[in-house]
Protein backbone atom coordinates (compact mmCIF):
# COMPACT_ATOMS: atom_id res chain seq x y z
CA UNK A 1 0.00 0.00 0.00
CA UNK A 2 1.33 3.42 -0.96
CA UNK A 3 1.57 6.27 1.54
CA UNK A 4 2.45 9.30 -0.59
CA UNK A 5 1.77 11.89 2.11
CA UNK A 6 3.83 10.35 4.88
CA UNK A 7 6.46 8.22 3.12
CA UNK A 8 9.12 10.89 3.63
CA UNK A 9 8.14 11.80 7.17
CA UNK A 10 10.72 10.54 9.63
CA UNK A 11 9.04 10.33 13.03
CA UNK A 12 11.11 11.94 15.75
CA UNK A 13 13.58 13.46 13.27
CA UNK A 14 13.72 16.85 11.52
CA UNK A 15 11.82 17.01 8.21
CA UNK A 16 13.54 16.74 4.84
CA UNK A 17 15.40 19.95 4.04
CA UNK A 18 15.19 21.36 0.53
CA UNK A 19 18.04 19.28 -0.86
CA UNK A 20 16.73 16.06 0.68
CA UNK A 21 13.21 16.84 -0.49
CA UNK A 22 14.51 17.34 -4.04
CA UNK A 23 16.46 14.06 -3.84
CA UNK A 24 13.23 12.31 -2.83
CA UNK A 25 11.58 13.63 -6.00
CA UNK A 26 10.42 16.95 -4.58
CA UNK A 27 9.60 19.90 -6.87
CA UNK A 28 9.51 17.54 -9.87
CA UNK A 29 5.75 18.00 -10.06
CA UNK A 30 6.24 21.76 -10.16
CA UNK A 31 8.79 21.44 -12.99
CA UNK A 32 6.42 19.18 -14.88
CA UNK A 33 3.48 21.54 -14.48
CA UNK A 34 5.36 24.73 -15.37
CA UNK A 35 7.01 23.19 -18.43
CA UNK A 36 4.38 20.89 -19.80
CA UNK A 37 0.95 21.75 -18.40
CA UNK A 38 -1.46 24.65 -18.75
CA UNK A 39 -3.09 25.84 -15.53
CA UNK A 40 -6.35 24.25 -16.71
CA UNK A 41 -4.59 20.91 -17.17
CA UNK A 42 -3.47 21.00 -13.54
CA UNK A 43 -7.06 21.63 -12.45
CA UNK A 44 -8.31 18.84 -14.74
CA UNK A 45 -5.86 16.34 -13.25
CA UNK A 46 -7.00 17.24 -9.72
CA UNK A 47 -10.64 16.91 -10.81
CA UNK A 48 -9.85 13.48 -12.23
CA UNK A 49 -8.25 12.44 -8.93
CA UNK A 50 -11.49 13.08 -7.05
CA UNK A 51 -9.55 14.79 -4.27
CA UNK A 52 -12.05 16.19 -1.77
CA UNK A 53 -11.22 18.90 0.76
CA UNK A 54 -9.53 17.46 3.83
CA UNK A 55 -10.49 20.29 6.19
CA UNK A 56 -13.77 18.55 6.91
CA UNK A 57 -16.33 19.75 4.38
CA UNK A 58 -15.16 17.45 1.59
CA UNK A 59 -15.83 19.78 -1.32
CA UNK A 60 -14.18 18.50 -4.54
CA UNK A 61 -10.92 20.46 -4.82
CA UNK A 62 -10.66 20.65 -8.61
CA UNK A 63 -14.23 21.85 -8.85
CA UNK A 64 -13.56 24.55 -6.25
CA UNK A 65 -10.62 25.81 -8.30
CA UNK A 66 -12.68 25.81 -11.49
CA UNK A 67 -14.93 28.59 -10.09
CA UNK A 68 -12.02 31.04 -10.21
CA UNK A 69 -12.26 33.30 -13.29
CA UNK A 70 -9.39 32.57 -15.69
CA UNK A 71 -7.89 34.09 -18.80
CA UNK A 72 -7.32 37.66 -19.87
CA UNK A 73 -10.49 39.03 -18.34
CA UNK A 74 -9.64 37.73 -14.87
CA UNK A 75 -8.71 40.43 -12.38
CA UNK A 76 -5.45 40.32 -10.47
CA UNK A 77 -4.12 39.90 -7.84
CA UNK A 78 -5.64 36.51 -7.04
CA UNK A 79 -4.90 34.70 -3.82
CA UNK A 80 -4.32 31.18 -2.59
CA UNK A 81 -4.53 30.49 1.15
CA UNK A 82 -3.42 27.37 3.03
CA UNK A 83 -5.73 26.84 5.98
CA UNK A 84 -3.30 25.66 8.66
CA UNK A 85 -5.48 26.80 11.54
CA UNK A 86 -6.09 23.25 12.75
CA UNK A 87 -8.34 23.86 15.77
CA UNK A 88 -11.03 21.21 15.57
CA UNK A 89 -10.85 19.53 18.99
CA UNK A 90 -9.37 16.05 18.67
CA UNK A 91 -7.55 16.85 15.41
CA UNK A 92 -3.78 16.63 14.95
CA UNK A 93 -3.24 15.53 11.35
CA UNK A 94 -2.14 18.84 9.80
CA UNK A 95 0.46 19.28 12.54
CA UNK A 96 1.96 15.97 11.37
CA UNK A 97 2.22 17.21 7.76
CA UNK A 98 3.44 20.71 8.64
CA UNK A 99 6.14 19.48 10.99
CA UNK A 100 6.88 16.33 9.00
CA UNK A 101 7.24 17.66 5.45
CA UNK A 102 6.78 21.43 5.02
CA UNK A 103 8.14 21.47 1.45
CA UNK A 104 5.47 19.00 0.38
CA UNK A 105 2.74 21.47 1.31
CA UNK A 106 4.64 24.43 -0.14
CA UNK A 107 5.05 22.62 -3.47
CA UNK A 108 1.35 21.76 -3.35
CA UNK A 109 0.56 25.41 -2.74
CA UNK A 110 2.68 26.60 -5.68
CA UNK A 111 1.00 24.06 -7.98
CA UNK A 112 -2.47 25.02 -6.76
CA UNK A 113 -1.65 28.71 -7.08
CA UNK A 114 -0.43 28.06 -10.64
CA UNK A 115 -3.69 26.27 -11.46
CA UNK A 116 -5.72 29.35 -10.54
CA UNK A 117 -2.95 31.79 -11.57
CA UNK A 118 -2.70 33.30 -8.11
CA UNK A 119 -0.18 36.07 -7.49
CA UNK A 120 0.13 35.82 -3.72
CA UNK A 121 -0.16 32.85 -1.33
CA UNK A 122 -0.58 32.93 2.43
CA UNK A 123 -0.17 30.17 4.98
CA UNK A 124 -2.64 30.90 7.79
CA UNK A 125 -1.08 29.09 10.74
CA UNK A 126 -2.45 28.79 14.24
CA UNK A 127 -0.43 30.36 17.02
CA UNK A 128 0.18 27.16 18.97
CA UNK A 129 2.14 25.49 16.15
CA UNK A 130 5.52 27.02 17.07
CA UNK A 131 7.64 24.28 15.53
CA UNK A 132 5.67 24.40 12.28
CA UNK A 133 6.12 28.18 12.16
CA UNK A 134 9.89 27.97 12.32
CA UNK A 135 10.06 25.06 9.85
CA UNK A 136 7.78 26.85 7.36
CA UNK A 137 9.74 30.10 7.65
CA UNK A 138 12.92 28.21 6.76
CA UNK A 139 11.23 26.22 3.96
CA UNK A 140 9.73 29.35 2.35
CA UNK A 141 13.13 31.05 2.52
CA UNK A 142 14.83 28.06 0.91
CA UNK A 143 12.16 27.78 -1.79
CA UNK A 144 12.75 31.44 -2.71
CA UNK A 145 16.51 30.88 -2.83
CA UNK A 146 16.08 27.90 -5.14
CA UNK A 147 13.80 29.81 -7.50
CA UNK A 148 10.59 27.91 -6.65
CA UNK A 149 9.02 31.14 -5.39
CA UNK A 150 9.31 34.75 -6.48
CA UNK A 151 9.54 36.16 -9.99
CA UNK A 152 9.64 33.80 -12.98
CA UNK A 153 9.59 30.52 -11.14
CA UNK A 154 12.03 28.08 -12.79
CA UNK A 155 12.43 30.62 -15.63
CA UNK A 156 8.76 30.38 -16.55
CA UNK A 157 6.29 33.25 -16.98
CA UNK A 158 4.72 32.39 -13.67
CA UNK A 159 5.47 34.37 -10.48
CA UNK A 160 4.23 33.83 -6.94
CA UNK A 161 4.92 35.46 -3.57
CA UNK A 162 4.33 33.44 -0.39
CA UNK A 163 3.95 34.68 3.19
CA UNK A 164 3.40 33.03 6.55
CA UNK A 165 0.65 34.55 8.72
CA UNK A 166 0.62 33.37 12.33
CA UNK A 167 -2.74 33.91 14.00
CA UNK A 168 -3.62 34.73 17.62
CA UNK A 169 -6.25 32.11 18.43
CA UNK A 170 -10.00 31.45 18.00
CA UNK A 171 -11.69 28.44 16.38
CA UNK A 172 -13.59 30.74 13.99
CA UNK A 173 -10.36 31.43 12.08
CA UNK A 174 -10.65 27.95 10.60
CA UNK A 175 -13.98 28.81 8.95
CA UNK A 176 -13.13 29.80 5.40
CA UNK A 177 -14.61 33.30 5.39
CA UNK A 178 -13.73 33.97 9.05
CA UNK A 179 -10.17 33.16 8.05
CA UNK A 180 -10.31 35.74 5.26
CA UNK A 181 -11.45 38.44 7.68
CA UNK A 182 -8.69 37.43 10.09
CA UNK A 183 -6.10 37.74 7.30
CA UNK A 184 -7.39 41.22 6.54
CA UNK A 185 -6.71 42.17 10.16
CA UNK A 186 -10.32 42.07 11.31
CA UNK A 187 -12.39 40.02 13.75
CA UNK A 188 -12.80 36.51 12.35
CA UNK A 189 -16.56 36.75 11.85
CA UNK A 190 -18.03 34.81 8.92
CA UNK A 191 -19.06 36.45 5.65
CA UNK A 192 -22.30 35.96 3.74
CA UNK A 193 -22.12 33.46 0.86
CA UNK A 194 -22.62 34.11 -2.03
CA UNK A 195 -20.44 35.72 -3.18
CA UNK A 196 -18.06 32.84 -2.56
CA UNK A 197 -14.36 33.47 -1.91
CA UNK A 198 -13.51 32.05 -5.35
CA UNK A 199 -14.87 35.26 -6.90
CA UNK A 200 -14.81 37.63 -3.91
CA UNK A 201 -12.36 36.60 -1.22
CA UNK A 202 -9.39 38.42 0.27
CA UNK A 203 -9.85 42.16 -0.23
CA UNK A 204 -12.67 41.30 -2.61
CA UNK A 205 -10.37 39.44 -4.99
CA UNK A 206 -10.61 35.87 -6.33
CA UNK A 207 -9.36 33.57 -3.58
CA UNK A 208 -9.02 29.85 -2.94
CA UNK A 209 -8.69 28.48 0.58
CA UNK A 210 -7.51 24.86 0.87
CA UNK A 211 -6.59 22.72 3.86
CA UNK A 212 -3.00 21.60 4.57
CA UNK A 213 -3.68 17.91 3.83
CA UNK A 214 -5.55 18.80 0.63
CA UNK A 215 -2.62 20.87 -0.65
CA UNK A 216 -0.03 18.28 0.38
CA UNK A 217 -1.70 15.77 -1.95
CA UNK A 218 -1.36 17.94 -5.06
CA UNK A 219 2.33 17.27 -5.94
CA UNK A 220 1.62 13.52 -5.92
CA UNK A 221 -1.44 13.91 -8.15
CA UNK A 222 0.59 15.91 -10.67
CA UNK A 223 3.53 13.45 -10.54
CA UNK A 224 1.55 10.25 -10.73
CA UNK A 225 -1.74 11.30 -12.31
CA UNK A 226 -5.33 11.69 -11.16
CA UNK A 227 -6.25 8.08 -11.92
CA UNK A 228 -3.40 6.75 -9.77
CA UNK A 229 -4.57 8.93 -6.88
CA UNK A 230 -8.16 7.85 -7.29
CA UNK A 231 -7.09 4.20 -7.22
CA UNK A 232 -5.37 4.64 -3.83
CA UNK A 233 -8.83 4.76 -2.29
CA UNK A 234 -11.15 1.86 -1.42
CA UNK A 235 -14.12 4.02 -2.45
CA UNK A 236 -15.12 6.78 -4.87
CA UNK A 237 -13.46 9.56 -2.86
CA UNK A 238 -9.87 9.66 -4.12
CA UNK A 239 -6.58 9.15 -2.36
CA UNK A 240 -5.17 8.13 0.96
CA UNK A 241 -6.30 9.81 4.16
CA UNK A 242 -4.58 10.61 7.40
CA UNK A 243 -6.73 9.07 10.09
CA UNK A 244 -6.08 9.41 13.77
CA UNK A 245 -7.38 8.26 17.14
CA UNK A 246 -7.28 9.76 20.60
CA UNK A 247 -8.91 8.83 23.89
CA UNK A 248 -8.32 5.69 25.95
CA UNK A 249 -7.11 3.39 23.20
CA UNK A 250 -3.90 1.38 23.52
CA UNK A 251 -2.01 3.17 20.77
CA UNK A 252 -3.29 6.67 20.02
CA UNK A 253 -1.76 8.20 16.88
CA UNK A 254 -2.20 9.07 13.22
CA UNK A 255 -1.88 6.79 10.19
CA UNK A 256 -2.04 7.30 6.44
CA UNK A 257 -4.40 4.65 5.04
CA UNK A 258 -6.51 4.21 1.93
CA UNK A 259 -9.57 6.47 1.93
CA UNK A 260 -12.52 4.31 2.94
CA UNK A 261 -10.68 2.20 5.53
CA UNK A 262 -13.25 0.95 8.05
CA UNK A 263 -13.64 2.40 11.52
CA UNK A 264 -13.02 -1.09 12.91
CA UNK A 265 -9.66 -1.44 11.19
CA UNK A 266 -8.53 1.98 12.40
CA UNK A 267 -9.71 1.38 15.92
CA UNK A 268 -8.64 -2.22 16.38
CA UNK A 269 -5.57 -2.66 14.16
CA UNK A 270 -3.98 0.77 14.22
CA UNK A 271 -5.13 2.23 17.53
CA UNK A 272 -4.73 -1.20 19.14
CA UNK A 273 -8.25 -1.38 20.59
CA UNK A 274 -9.32 -0.19 24.01
CA UNK A 275 -6.97 -0.02 26.97
CA UNK A 276 -7.04 -2.96 29.37
CA UNK A 277 -10.23 -3.07 31.43
CA UNK A 278 -12.14 -0.53 29.35
CA UNK A 279 -15.02 -1.10 26.97
CA UNK A 280 -15.78 0.82 23.79
CA UNK A 281 -18.97 2.89 23.91
CA UNK A 282 -18.81 5.22 20.92
CA UNK A 283 -16.71 7.62 18.90
CA UNK A 284 -16.71 10.89 17.08
CA UNK A 285 -15.29 10.03 13.64
CA UNK A 286 -13.81 13.38 12.66
CA UNK A 287 -13.44 15.86 15.49
CA UNK A 288 -15.77 17.45 18.03
CA UNK A 289 -18.24 18.72 15.42
CA UNK A 290 -19.23 15.29 14.08
CA UNK A 291 -22.06 12.99 15.23
CA UNK A 292 -21.34 10.05 17.54
CA UNK A 293 -21.20 6.58 16.02
CA UNK A 294 -21.48 3.39 18.08
CA UNK A 295 -20.65 -0.35 17.94
CA UNK A 296 -23.14 -1.12 15.16
CA UNK A 297 -21.38 1.38 12.86
CA UNK A 298 -17.85 0.05 13.19
CA UNK A 299 -17.86 -1.56 9.77
CA UNK A 300 -18.63 1.78 8.14
CA UNK A 301 -16.07 3.02 5.64
CA UNK A 302 -14.39 6.24 6.67
CA UNK A 303 -15.05 8.45 3.68
CA UNK A 304 -17.27 11.42 2.93
CA UNK A 305 -20.30 9.66 1.46
CA UNK A 306 -20.30 6.46 3.55
CA UNK A 307 -20.50 8.15 6.94
CA UNK A 308 -23.38 10.34 5.80
CA UNK A 309 -25.50 7.20 5.53
CA UNK A 310 -25.11 6.74 9.27
CA UNK A 311 -25.92 10.34 10.09
CA UNK A 312 -22.35 11.43 10.71
CA UNK A 313 -19.48 12.98 8.81
CA UNK A 314 -15.86 12.18 7.99
CA UNK A 315 -14.90 15.66 9.22
CA UNK A 316 -11.16 15.72 9.77
CA UNK A 317 -10.93 11.92 10.01
CA UNK A 318 -9.37 12.00 13.47
CA UNK A 319 -11.42 9.83 15.81
CA UNK A 320 -12.17 10.62 19.47
CA UNK A 321 -13.05 7.48 21.43
CA UNK A 322 -15.49 7.28 24.36
CA UNK A 323 -14.91 4.45 26.83
CA UNK A 324 -17.28 3.02 29.45
CA UNK A 325 -15.54 4.72 32.35
CA UNK A 326 -15.95 8.19 30.87
CA UNK A 327 -19.26 10.03 31.30
CA UNK A 328 -20.96 10.74 27.95
CA UNK A 329 -22.85 13.73 29.42
CA UNK A 330 -19.60 15.19 30.74
CA UNK A 331 -18.02 14.62 27.32
CA UNK A 332 -20.79 16.48 25.51
CA UNK A 333 -20.72 19.24 28.14
CA UNK A 334 -16.99 19.74 27.54
CA UNK A 335 -17.58 20.12 23.79
CA UNK A 336 -20.62 22.42 24.09
CA UNK A 337 -18.65 24.68 26.46
CA UNK A 338 -15.93 24.83 23.84
CA UNK A 339 -18.36 25.75 21.07
CA UNK A 340 -20.15 28.31 23.26
CA UNK A 341 -16.83 29.93 24.06
CA UNK A 342 -15.70 29.93 20.44
CA UNK A 343 -18.92 31.32 18.97
CA UNK A 344 -17.92 34.61 17.41
CA UNK A 345 -21.18 36.22 18.53
CA UNK A 346 -22.08 37.38 15.03
CA UNK A 347 -25.51 35.72 14.90
CA UNK A 348 -27.98 35.44 17.76
CA UNK A 349 -28.91 31.72 17.71
CA UNK A 350 -25.29 30.67 18.06
CA UNK A 351 -24.26 33.40 20.52
CA UNK A 352 -27.23 32.79 22.83
CA UNK A 353 -28.15 29.18 22.08
CA UNK A 354 -24.80 27.51 22.65
CA UNK A 355 -24.19 28.93 26.16
CA UNK A 356 -27.78 28.01 27.04
CA UNK A 357 -27.17 24.46 25.82
CA UNK A 358 -23.97 24.23 27.87
CA UNK A 359 -25.81 25.49 30.97
CA UNK A 360 -28.54 22.87 30.62
CA UNK A 361 -25.93 20.14 30.20
CA UNK A 362 -24.03 21.41 33.24
CA UNK A 363 -27.23 21.26 35.30
CA UNK A 364 -27.78 17.63 34.28
CA UNK A 365 -24.14 16.67 34.87
CA UNK A 366 -24.11 18.36 38.29
CA UNK A 367 -27.26 16.66 39.50
CA UNK A 368 -29.84 19.39 38.98
CA UNK A 369 -31.41 18.06 35.78
CA UNK A 370 -35.09 17.64 35.01
CA UNK A 371 -36.59 15.27 32.44
CA UNK A 372 -37.99 18.17 30.39
CA UNK A 373 -34.41 19.39 29.85
CA UNK A 374 -33.90 16.54 27.40
CA UNK A 375 -36.64 17.89 25.18
CA UNK A 376 -35.15 21.36 25.52
CA UNK A 377 -31.78 20.03 24.38
CA UNK A 378 -33.38 18.30 21.42
CA UNK A 379 -35.15 21.49 20.43
CA UNK A 380 -31.87 23.39 20.67
CA UNK A 381 -30.11 20.87 18.43
CA UNK A 382 -32.74 21.52 15.76
CA UNK A 383 -32.84 25.30 16.14
CA UNK A 384 -29.06 25.58 16.05
CA UNK A 385 -28.82 23.17 13.12
CA UNK A 386 -28.36 23.84 9.40
CA UNK A 387 -30.33 26.78 8.05
CA UNK A 388 -30.76 28.65 11.33
CA UNK A 389 -27.35 30.24 11.76
CA UNK A 390 -24.93 32.35 9.74
CA UNK A 391 -22.13 29.79 9.48
CA UNK A 392 -21.45 26.12 10.20
CA UNK A 393 -20.16 26.53 13.77
CA UNK A 394 -23.47 25.95 15.59
CA UNK A 395 -24.68 23.16 13.27
CA UNK A 396 -21.35 21.43 13.93
CA UNK A 397 -21.70 22.05 17.65
CA UNK A 398 -25.05 20.27 17.87
CA UNK A 399 -23.90 17.16 16.00
CA UNK A 400 -22.32 15.46 19.05
CA UNK A 401 -25.24 16.67 21.20
CA UNK A 402 -28.07 15.34 19.04
CA UNK A 403 -26.36 11.99 18.54
CA UNK A 404 -25.48 11.64 22.24
CA UNK A 405 -29.15 12.17 23.07
CA UNK A 406 -29.94 9.35 20.66
CA UNK A 407 -27.28 6.80 21.61
CA UNK A 408 -26.70 7.60 25.30
CA UNK A 409 -30.25 8.54 26.30
CA UNK A 410 -30.25 6.18 29.27
CA UNK A 411 -27.15 7.85 30.64
CA UNK A 412 -28.78 11.27 30.48
CA UNK A 413 -31.88 9.87 32.19
CA UNK A 414 -29.80 8.22 34.92
CA UNK A 415 -28.15 11.56 35.71
CA UNK A 416 -31.58 13.12 36.13
CA UNK A 417 -33.17 10.26 38.09
CA UNK A 418 -30.23 9.92 40.46
CA UNK A 419 -29.58 13.71 40.58
CA UNK A 420 -25.84 13.07 40.22
CA UNK A 421 -23.26 11.94 37.71
CA UNK A 422 -23.01 8.15 38.00
CA UNK A 423 -19.38 8.37 36.88
CA UNK A 424 -18.17 10.78 39.53
CA UNK B 1 5.58 55.28 22.61
CA UNK B 2 6.26 52.46 20.17
CA UNK B 3 9.95 51.65 20.28
CA UNK B 4 12.13 51.87 17.20
CA UNK B 5 12.53 48.12 17.30
CA UNK B 6 8.77 47.58 17.43
CA UNK B 7 8.24 49.97 14.54
CA UNK B 8 10.95 48.24 12.52
CA UNK B 9 9.40 44.82 13.11
CA UNK B 10 5.90 46.04 12.23
CA UNK B 11 7.12 47.81 9.09
CA UNK B 12 8.80 44.60 7.95
CA UNK B 13 5.29 43.06 7.73
CA UNK B 14 3.76 45.81 5.54
CA UNK B 15 5.07 44.51 2.19
CA UNK B 16 3.25 41.20 2.76
CA UNK B 17 -0.21 42.80 2.64
CA UNK B 18 -2.03 45.41 0.53
CA UNK B 19 -3.35 47.31 3.59
CA UNK B 20 -1.80 48.49 6.85
CA UNK B 21 -4.84 47.21 8.76
CA UNK B 22 -3.99 43.62 7.75
CA UNK B 23 -0.91 43.83 9.96
CA UNK B 24 -3.01 44.63 13.06
CA UNK B 25 -2.83 41.20 14.71
CA UNK B 26 0.86 40.79 13.96
CA UNK B 27 1.56 44.33 15.23
CA UNK B 28 -0.17 43.59 18.53
CA UNK B 29 1.78 40.34 18.82
CA UNK B 30 5.00 42.29 18.29
CA UNK B 31 4.09 44.79 21.04
CA UNK B 32 3.10 41.92 23.31
CA UNK B 33 6.39 40.15 22.67
CA UNK B 34 8.25 43.26 23.86
CA UNK B 35 5.98 44.34 26.70
CA UNK B 36 4.13 41.19 27.78
CA UNK B 37 0.69 42.62 27.03
CA UNK B 38 -1.17 45.26 25.00
CA UNK B 39 -2.18 48.33 27.04
CA UNK B 40 -4.77 50.99 26.18
CA UNK B 41 -1.88 53.29 25.38
CA UNK B 42 -0.41 50.74 22.95
CA UNK B 43 -3.81 50.32 21.29
CA UNK B 44 -4.00 54.08 20.67
CA UNK B 45 -0.47 54.32 19.32
CA UNK B 46 -0.78 51.24 17.15
CA UNK B 47 -4.14 52.34 15.79
CA UNK B 48 -2.69 55.63 14.64
CA UNK B 49 0.29 53.83 13.10
CA UNK B 50 -2.00 51.36 11.28
CA UNK B 51 -4.46 54.07 10.17
CA UNK B 52 -7.33 52.54 12.14
CA UNK B 53 -9.43 53.99 14.92
CA UNK B 54 -8.55 52.80 18.44
CA UNK B 55 -12.04 51.28 18.73
CA UNK B 56 -11.55 49.29 15.54
CA UNK B 57 -8.20 47.96 16.70
CA UNK B 58 -9.54 47.16 20.18
CA UNK B 59 -12.39 45.20 18.60
CA UNK B 60 -9.72 43.09 16.90
CA UNK B 61 -7.60 42.85 20.06
CA UNK B 62 -10.49 41.59 22.17
CA UNK B 63 -11.51 38.97 19.60
CA UNK B 64 -8.27 36.99 19.70
CA UNK B 65 -7.68 35.14 22.95
CA UNK B 66 -3.90 35.22 22.66
CA UNK B 67 -3.72 39.00 22.57
CA UNK B 68 -3.51 39.94 26.25
CA UNK B 69 -5.30 43.18 27.15
CA UNK B 70 -4.33 42.76 30.81
CA UNK B 71 -0.84 42.27 32.23
CA UNK B 72 0.27 38.66 32.57
CA UNK B 73 2.98 37.04 34.67
CA UNK B 74 6.52 36.39 33.48
CA UNK B 75 5.37 33.01 32.13
CA UNK B 76 2.00 32.01 30.74
CA UNK B 77 0.76 28.46 31.27
CA UNK B 78 -1.83 27.42 28.68
CA UNK B 79 -3.64 24.26 29.72
CA UNK B 80 -5.58 22.45 27.00
CA UNK B 81 -9.16 21.88 28.21
CA UNK B 82 -10.57 20.33 25.01
CA UNK B 83 -12.13 16.95 24.60
CA UNK B 84 -9.20 14.54 24.20
CA UNK B 85 -7.33 16.12 27.11
CA UNK B 86 -10.54 16.06 29.17
CA UNK B 87 -10.96 12.32 28.52
CA UNK B 88 -7.31 11.72 29.41
CA UNK B 89 -7.52 13.49 32.76
CA UNK B 90 -6.86 17.19 32.26
CA UNK B 91 -8.98 18.01 35.33
CA UNK B 92 -6.50 16.44 37.73
CA UNK B 93 -3.74 18.46 36.03
CA UNK B 94 -5.71 21.65 36.40
CA UNK B 95 -6.43 20.87 40.05
CA UNK B 96 -2.74 20.32 40.77
CA UNK B 97 -1.77 23.54 39.00
CA UNK B 98 -4.32 25.74 40.77
CA UNK B 99 -3.41 24.18 44.11
CA UNK B 100 0.34 24.46 43.56
CA UNK B 101 0.19 28.06 42.31
CA UNK B 102 -2.59 29.18 44.64
CA UNK B 103 -4.54 30.77 41.77
CA UNK B 104 -7.58 29.97 39.65
CA UNK B 105 -7.71 29.82 35.85
CA UNK B 106 -7.35 33.34 34.48
CA UNK B 107 -5.28 34.60 37.41
CA UNK B 108 -1.64 35.54 37.96
CA UNK B 109 0.40 34.34 40.93
CA UNK B 110 1.29 36.92 43.63
CA UNK B 111 4.98 36.75 42.76
CA UNK B 112 4.00 37.56 39.14
CA UNK B 113 5.75 34.40 37.99
CA UNK B 114 2.86 32.54 36.31
CA UNK B 115 -0.46 33.32 34.64
CA UNK B 116 -2.75 30.31 34.24
CA UNK B 117 -5.06 30.21 31.21
CA UNK B 118 -7.19 27.58 29.48
CA UNK B 119 -6.55 26.99 25.76
CA UNK B 120 -8.61 25.06 23.20
CA UNK B 121 -7.18 21.91 21.62
CA UNK B 122 -3.41 22.16 21.07
CA UNK B 123 -3.50 19.60 18.25
CA UNK B 124 -1.50 16.93 20.01
CA UNK B 125 -4.44 14.76 21.10
CA UNK B 126 -2.56 11.45 20.72
CA UNK B 127 -0.33 12.70 23.53
CA UNK B 128 -3.01 14.12 25.82
CA UNK B 129 -3.14 15.77 28.26
CA UNK B 130 -1.05 18.68 27.01
CA UNK B 131 -0.11 22.21 27.97
CA UNK B 132 2.20 24.97 26.80
CA UNK B 133 4.40 27.11 29.00
CA UNK B 134 5.36 30.19 27.00
CA UNK B 135 6.49 28.66 23.68
CA UNK B 136 7.17 25.16 24.97
CA UNK B 137 4.79 22.24 24.48
CA UNK B 138 4.45 19.51 27.14
CA UNK B 139 2.59 16.29 26.35
CA UNK B 140 1.54 13.00 27.98
CA UNK B 141 1.41 14.92 31.26
CA UNK B 142 0.81 13.54 34.72
CA UNK B 143 0.17 15.78 37.74
CA UNK B 144 3.45 14.59 39.26
CA UNK B 145 5.38 15.95 36.24
CA UNK B 146 4.33 19.51 36.94
CA UNK B 147 6.75 20.37 39.73
CA UNK B 148 9.80 19.70 37.60
CA UNK B 149 8.37 21.57 34.60
CA UNK B 150 7.49 24.67 36.62
CA UNK B 151 10.98 24.70 38.16
CA UNK B 152 12.34 25.49 34.69
CA UNK B 153 10.57 28.87 34.57
CA UNK B 154 11.82 31.49 37.03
Amino acid sequence: MERPLTKDIRQGNPPLNLEEYEQAGGYQALRKALRHMDPSEVTEEVKKSNLRGRGGAGFPTGQKWSFVPMGEKALHPKYLVANADEMEPGTFKDRLLLEGNPHQMIEGMILSAYAIQADVAYIFLRWAYKRAASLLTQAIHDAYQAGYLGKHILDSDYSLEMHLHVSAGRYMCGEETGLLNALEGKRATPRAKPPFPQTSGLWGKDTIVNNVETLSNVPHIINRGGQWFKDLSYTDDGGSKIYGASGKVKNPGAWELPMGTTLREILEEHAGGMREGLKFRGLLPGGASTDFLVEEHLDAKMDFSSLQQYGSRLGTGTIIVLDDQTCPVGMVLNMERFFAQESCGWCTPCREGLPWTAKILAAIENGHGKMEYLELLERHSKLLGPGHTFCALAPGAVEPLQSALKYFREDFERHIKEQRCPWS
Amino acid sequence: MLSEEEIREIEAEFPHYPTREAVSVEAMKIVQRHRGWVSDESIHELAEFLEMTPEELDSVATFYNLIYRKPVGRHVILVCDSISCWIMGYESMRARLTERLGIEMGQTSDDNRFTLLPIPCLGTCDHAPAMMVDEDLYRDLKPDDLEEILAGYE
